[in-house]
């Protein structure tokens, strides 16, 4: 291997630069790897390329749209990212979101009719309250029990999904629904306000917009903030200046958990009006790759959302337009993550030609 | 109690089990030579798929299975470039294979939903299958289900009998080590994630052509990930893989027999399909609180990146 005329080097010092551009090298080879693949299914290259990356926003409703779906991505991965920095890996992001819009739904339906301007207030509080408590749960097992928090995570996603499904099917279920799992529509006090006439586009981008400055203030000029990277970045030093590591995994689960019930709310008040057994596409899980791309930084999210709202929209066009499945969205989305974890080796290490010097 | 039923919940219990004994027996080996992998769920959906797709064009169970298998070895290798050679974060890569497998295989499998397989039949041991009760549910199973103990018991010989296991559990605790007395770190690395993945894809082989003849989007249902769970509540040991399978395999047969049964009983049929979920994490919970005990029987080198100084 060491013949080989093209080598990995490790860099003196990790490179600012690549770490910036690493996740556009990403994006470039996932839009490589998408000509491959729509060559692969037999489809025209070029036209699976353009209904799937310029098509869903050739128009203002096609923009709308997007940034209807890029809200709740955005939502859930600032506040995985105030986790993840600091190592702590929930990614149980979409039983939170499950639980927020839950939380919520429970507002809108108990105080229909008699809400008035406080009931979308209360709503946002329910939904961020649930989104933590369900959070909270693999904190405690995490801080009292050691149990790792990924897994625990995960178990309740499966677990929340049923929940939800009890509820449309049981004791929510609207009785003029015809039989289908859902609660009736919410009255027009528990919806967010419509900002674009002719669109979908509701308040919930400014709400997320909001929480993404939030998280930005909180991780990088607060104390709090300040120890939680510390945790993330060097967990011995952390120990050693007698930061909590406990108070790191409640604050990383219950921010998360919280932002990520508040994408849930933004959802059941926003586009869909209701709670169904289908209340998240998977925001959830594609929000660990927002995270990730968007480099737990908060500008880096917000592009990194948009993305990946693109991948969703332009499986949904190449469903109607070349008779492909949409979950063709989430081979692109992982493959970005792939790719993304690839390019990071550039960080720490350059490409080299010819032999090394000995 | 009817010993019928106890046959019947019995055997469906081993059956059940089959698929976590198999996943979880690759993970524990990739584990025990350092390496992290928390893609299984998406390494055993690509396995369903493969073993779905490849079965109903060829009619052969074990055609599919055998490309049950390639297809968890591909999947796996991407993740051993990037974690063994890339040296990426190995949770990260996990997650990214969960989320990729399980997407892949959605799409790849759109056209096979409305799909049905031949069931495959059992295999009837003679004579022991006659002994009362148990001699039905465990000898008149699937031949999988035998494949499963053999393949404990290969599990079993390599990791403690043989030597190749014993350089493989140095890997895990001490790759600088192994590396200095001339073992190839990388390579064994490389291998233990390539039988992870042929494993995870015989496990979704197993969901999918012979357990279920069907294939679903989302037919693995945390299993993956519950088998990831039964590798730490094994302490990282065969033997208590295969009791932990079992173990799951009940709580997820029972609460199913107690659905069918007709029970008048007063309670949402979703939670009793819970009980796997919370079950899983009740068992990591026990068995964490221990932190000596994790910290002692965890290979040393888990999810940590090596890279032997050229």
């Amino acid at each position: 291997m060491r013949e080989f005329p093209l080598r990995l080097e490790p860099r003196p010092e990790p490179s600012r630069a690549m770490r910036y551009l690493s996740p556009l090298l990403a994006v470039v080879l996932m839009l490589l790897a998408g000509l491959v693949i729509f060559s692969a299914l037999g489809k025209d290259p070029i036209q699976g390329f353009r209904l799937f990356f310029f098509n869903p926003v050739r128009n203002l409703y096609g923009v709308s749209e997007l940034l209807l779906k890029a809200a709740p991505l955005m939502l859930c991965a600032v506040g995985l990212a105030i986790g993840f920095r600091a190592n702590v890996w929930n990614i149980g992001a979409e039983g939170q979101f499950i639980f927020g819009a839950i939380g919520a739904s429970g507002v809108a339906l108990y105080f229909k009719g008699s809400g008035g301007p406080l009931l979308l207030p209360a709503m946002l509080c329910a939904g961020a309250l649930a989104g933590a408590a369900w959070a909270a749960i693999p904190a405690l097992l995490r801080t009292r029990f050691n149990a790792n928090e990924i897994l625990v995570t995960l178990m309740l996603v499966y677990v929340a999904q049923l929940y939800v499904s009890w509820l449309v099917f049981g004791p929510w279920r609207d009785p003029m629904g015809f039989g289908f799992p859902q609660t009736e529509m919410f009255g027009r006090d528990a919806r967010l306000p419509n900002i674009l006439a002719g669109t979908r586009l509701n308040a919930g981008i400014f709400i997320a917009l909001g929480v993404l400055v939030a998280g930005y203030l909180f991780m990088q000029f607060s104390y709090t903030g300040y120890k939680m990277r510390v945790a993330g970045e060097a967990a011995g030093a952390a120990r050693y200046a007698g930061f909590s590591a406990s108070k790191t995994v409640w604050i990383g689960l219950l921010c998360g958990g919280g932002a990520a019930g508040i994408a849930g709310m933004t959802e059941v008040a926003g586009p869909m009006g209701q709670l169904t057994d289908r209340v998240s596409l998977g925001y959830g899980f594609a929000a660990i790759i927002v995270a990730f791309v968007g480099r737990l930084n908060p500008i880096g999210i917000a592009l990194a959302s948009l993305l990946m709202a693109l991948l969703f929209l332009g499986g949904e066009q190449v469903q109607q337009h070349m008779n492909l499945p949409s979950s063709i969205s989430m081979v692109f989305q992982g493959m970005l993550l792939f790719f993304l974890l690839g390019a990071d080796v550039f960080i720490n290490y350059r490409l080299r030609f010819g032999r090394m010097a000995r | 109690m009817d010993p019928n039923l106890i046959t019947a919940i019995l055997f469906a219990t081993v059956v059940a089990g089959t698929p976590l004994i198999i996943v979880a027996l690759g993970l524990l080996v990739n584990e025990r030579a350092g390496v992290l992998n928390l893609g299984s769920e998406g390494m055993m959906a690509m396995g369903a798929v493969f073993a779905f797709a490849i079965t109903h064009h060829t009619g052969n169970p074990w055609i599919g299975a055998l490309a049950g298998i390639a297809a968890g070895m591909a999947i796996s290798l991407v993740f051993g470039f990037l974690t063994l050679t890339l040296q990426a974060n190995q949770v990260a890569t996990g997650l990214a294979l969960a989320i990729f497998g399980v997407g892949l295989s959605a799409f790849i499998g759109k056209p096979y939903e409305a799909v049905a397989l031949q069931a495959v039949p059992p295999v009837r041991i003679p004579f022991i299958a006659d002994i009362p009760v148990i001699g039905e549910a465990l000898y008149n199973q699937q031949l999988m289900v035998y494949i499963s103990w053999a393949l404990f018991w290969a599990v079993l010989w390599f990791l403690y009998r043989s030597r190749a296991g014993l350089v493989l559990r140095a890997v895990g605790e001490s790759p600088a080590s192994a590396h200095a007395i001339g073992h190839p770190v990388i390579l064994i690395r490389y291998l233990a994630v390539l039988f992870g993945g042929a494993m995870a894809g015989l496990g979704g082989a197993f969901l999918s052509v012979f357990y279920t003849p069907m294939w679903v989007e989302g037919m693995v249902a945390g299993r993956g990930w519950i088998a990831l769970a039964l590798v730490v509540f094994a302490t990282w040991r065969p033997f208590r893989v295969l009791v932990g399978a079992y173990l799951f395999g009940g709580v997820m047969i029972t609460q199913l027999f107690i659905q069918g049964s007709g029970l008048q009983i007063d309670f949402p049929s979703q939670f009793l399909s819970s009980l796997p979920y919370w079950a899983t994490i009740i068992v990591l919970v026990l068995i964490s609180r221990n932190p000596t005990l994790i910290r002692l029987n965890s290979p040393a080198s888990l999810g940590k990146p090596y890279r032997p100084d050229a």
